[in-house]
């Protein structure tokens, strides 16, 4: 995907502006926070289970290399095998050379945050691949070819309408007057076509949330179960994941297990959590006969050891944009590429580099409550905040904003010629909004004024009204 | 295994190299070198249970009833009869209560082919792994999880996991005895099965499939089952050494 998170400010405006965008998010706001906090009340366990999973993920990434060993091991122990690949291009050929190993023609995807990182699907369509995605929300926007707009629910920018019009371009032996008017023939539709695309798909290719080093496993959790056709029909299971999914046992495994829906979608549990480990066994009946992990590092072993290593705890649940008052107010395609949200605040500028991402980690109020819903605890806005240091001393931010920041900085740190500078300018704005008590605009605030009046201040500064205090009390 | 070319083999490890490289100089300085691998070791080994949450704590009978609580709560419907000889007759009642032809796509699960089915003729019965066609199959689970009313299913000769995803309605064969409280209780089970060998697949699933992709409305049999119908049946396991022997190693 080329990002345009460059273009965020431009993005979010037009995203401001799109009635239809904003009726969806409409839709979309509070859904998920009510259910999370329902699923959160039923589990006393449920802060706690936060705690030791921030610890559990801090040990495994203090010892990343061990159990990454550990893992790789164990599925070649299970007749699998582990493809290394430290940049999106390099997992792109990987995963094309697996299939064009298995001489395949189409592929079909269960839901892959990672697939997308890498571009996945255009590369393999170039290349004279056809990958289909069987996620529903995912098949909608490769259809309509957009990017997905949320980390869990891809196409939640969209209306029912939308999507029936979408089936009617492109399914195109559907008769006219077939009824596409509720979520449930549409629901039907794309499952009678999905169906088909699995059982002709020569390869399946599936994310994962987690590896298990214990056993050799991926695991992946949905609802649909799209994933599971995608793994148990084709005869090649290529799993593409990033390397800080690794976790060292089933039991662990089982502790964030119990996070991930809760926080996501407010489920107790989703519906199928599998645990995969090599191909098929003698005297099964099915499964694939061969099984690939694609281990995508993209930039994940740099974060180590730095002010942005807590971010490898992300186990991608999505609470933190269900709860961002700024992805409710844009969606998420503003952000300009794979990951929006907070986490896609702190993840982007990692992964595409700062020059493109700048703009992210500014578009936060620093209300918190992104840190305060995360399942392992990931401190987004301090994150968010490194980055903005990084974006100044790196010259990308407005030299207005540096300068002025630089101005401020100066003028802040000294006391006594704060107290005066603040004394006199106060003094001045309250004599001259004396008559009306607020001024209409202000030279040099115009983005402030132009949408509100600023009050006049009523005599005295903030320190200089709480020495009076002080001086009457005492 | 696929022939892979010597290209994409060196690939990787040379970006294996690099991973490893990179992740222990950024390491090191954050903890003793030697010790790290021994904790690793030790954690996978003694695979320690993490907080497992006290709602599923329970003595067995009312963990049977947790399951059926915490089941039907996500649309899974759950009924329990007295013996395997009743199984033909509650799945002849259920298919026609739903409207649905009476034909059956059976795991190759000795547990279930000894169910006593001439007591129903009309049931006309398949077995193998699911066809695109069946839209009914009847599966054993290996564990009941009380905490969420969650199935634990485990592939095998006698479990082809495509009956759990592909047939529009699945209908699920088990003994209560075998409703543990949590997942950590489920992999207990696990482990003392085929040697503690994991399966090519494990399925844990909480429900009939579900997707709420357009406008956040949920419907049910996105890809998978429309319908998961348990029953529970008293006795089933009896004369087996318990849910310890390995299922269907004798298909």
């Amino acid at each position: 995907m080329h990002p345009t998170s460059h273009d965020f400010k431009d993005n979010a405006r037009r995203a401001l502006d799109d009635v239809h965008l904003q009726t969806v998010m409409g839709v979309f706001r509070g859904g998920f926070v009510d259910k999370r906090k329902r699923a959160m009340e039923r589990l006393p366990e449920f802060d706690q289970l936060r705690d030791q999973a921030r610890d559990l993920k801090n040990h495994i990434l203090e010892n990343l290399d061990h159990y990454l060993e550990r893992f790789e091991a164990k599925v070649v122990e299970n007749g699998g095998q582990v493809h290394w690949c430290r940049t999106p291009a390099e997992a792109r050929e990987t995963v094309l050379e697996l299939c064009r190993a298995a001489d395949a023609k189409t592929v079909s995807k269960g839901k892959s945050m990672v697939a997308e990182e890498i571009g996945l699907n255009d590369y393999l369509e170039e290349h004279g691949v056809v990958p289909i995605e069987t996620d529903l929300g995912e098949y909608i926007i490769q259809l309509r070819r957009e990017p997905p707009s949320h980390i869990i629910v891809p196409a939640i920018h969209l209306t029912k309408g939308d999507v029936a019009d979408t089936f009617r371009e492109h399914h195109t032996d559907l008769k006219p007057d077939r009824n596409l008017g509720e979520a449930r023939d549409l629901v039907n539709e794309a499952r009678a076509v999905l169906r088909q695309k699995f059982i002709a798909a020569d390869v399946g290719i599936t994310g994962a949330n987690f590896l298990i080093a214990e056993t050799g496993s991926t695991v992946i959790v949905t609802n649909e179960g799209n994933g599971d056709l995608t793994q148990c029909l084709p005869r090649v299971h290529i799993v593409v994941t990033g390397l800080e999914k690794v976790v060292p046992t089933l039991e662990d495994a089982s502790t964030l297990i119990r996070l991930l829906a809760r926080s996501a979608t407010g489920q107790e549990m989703s519906c199928y959590t599998t645990f995969s480990t090599g191909p098929r066994r003698a005297g099964d009946l099915d499964g694939p006969e061969q099984f690939h992990v694609v281990l995508v590092d993209n930039g994940r072993t740099s974060l180590l050891g730095t002010e942005f290593h807590e971010v490898l705890r992300c186990i991608r649940c999505g609470a933190c944009m269900n709860h961002c008052p700024v992805y409710n107010a844009i969606g998420g395609h503003a952000y300009g590429w794979v990951y929006p949200g907070p986490i896609g605040s702190v993840l982007d500028p990692a992964l595409i580099g700062l020059a493109e991402a700048h703009h992210l980690p500014n578009a936060s109020t620093f209300c918190g409550r992104c840190e305060a819903v995360c399942p392992v605890h990931i401190p987004l806005p301090n994150m968010m905040r490194q980055w903005r240091f990084r974006e100044s001393e790196q010259k990308l931010s407005p030299p207005a904003l540096r300068y002025g920041l630089g101005f401020w900085g100066f003028f802040a740190t000294k006391p006594a010629l704060y107290h005066f500078g603040t004394g006199i300018a106060m003094t001045v704005l309250g004599l001259l909004g004396r008559a009306k008590g607020r001024f209409r605009s202000l030279p040099g605030a115009k983005g402030w004024t132009d949408t509100r009046d600023m009050p006049a201040p009523e005599g005295g500064t903030f320190q200089q009204r709480w020495a009076q205090r002080q001086r009457k009390a005492g | 295994m696929a022939e892979i070319s010597h290209s994409l083999a060196s690939r990787s490890a040379k970006a294996r190299a690099g991973i490893f490289g990179d992740i222990r100089a950024a390491l090191k300085p954050m903890r003793t070198e030697g010790a790290a691998a021994t904790v690793v070791d030790d954690r996978i080994a003694r695979h320690p249970r993490n907080l497992v949450p006290a709602r599923a704590n329970l003595p067995q009978p009312e963990q049977v009833a947790l399951f059926i609580a915490k089941a039907t709560e996500v649309m899974t419907s759950v009924e329990r009869v007295a013996s395997a000889s009743d199984v033909p007759k509650a799945i002849a009642d259920y298919l026609k209560g739903k409207n649905l032809a009476p034909e059956l796509r059976l795991a190759p699960d000795p547990r279930l082919s000894a169910i006593p089915w001439d007591r129903q003729p009309t049931l006309a019965l398949t077995s193998g792994h699911a066809r695109d066609r069946d839209a009914t199959s009847v599966t054993g689970a290996v564990a009941g999880i009380a905490e969420t009313g969650t199935l634990m299913m485990m592939s095998g000769p006698g479990a082809p996991i495509t009956l759990n995803f592909m047939p529009d309605n699945h209908i699920v064969i088990m003994d209560p005895s075998r409703i543990v409280g949590s997942y950590e209780d489920g992999w207990d089970v696990a482990r003392t099965r085929d040697g503690g060998a994991m399966p090519r697949a494990v399925n844990f699933i909480t429900g009939p499939s579900r997707t709420a992709d357009i406008e956040q409305q949920l419907q049910l049999g996105a890809h998978g089952p429309r319908n998961l119908h348990i029953i529970l049946v008293d006795q089933l396991d009896r004369g087996d050494q318990g849910p310890s022997e390995s299922d269907g190693s004798s298909a």
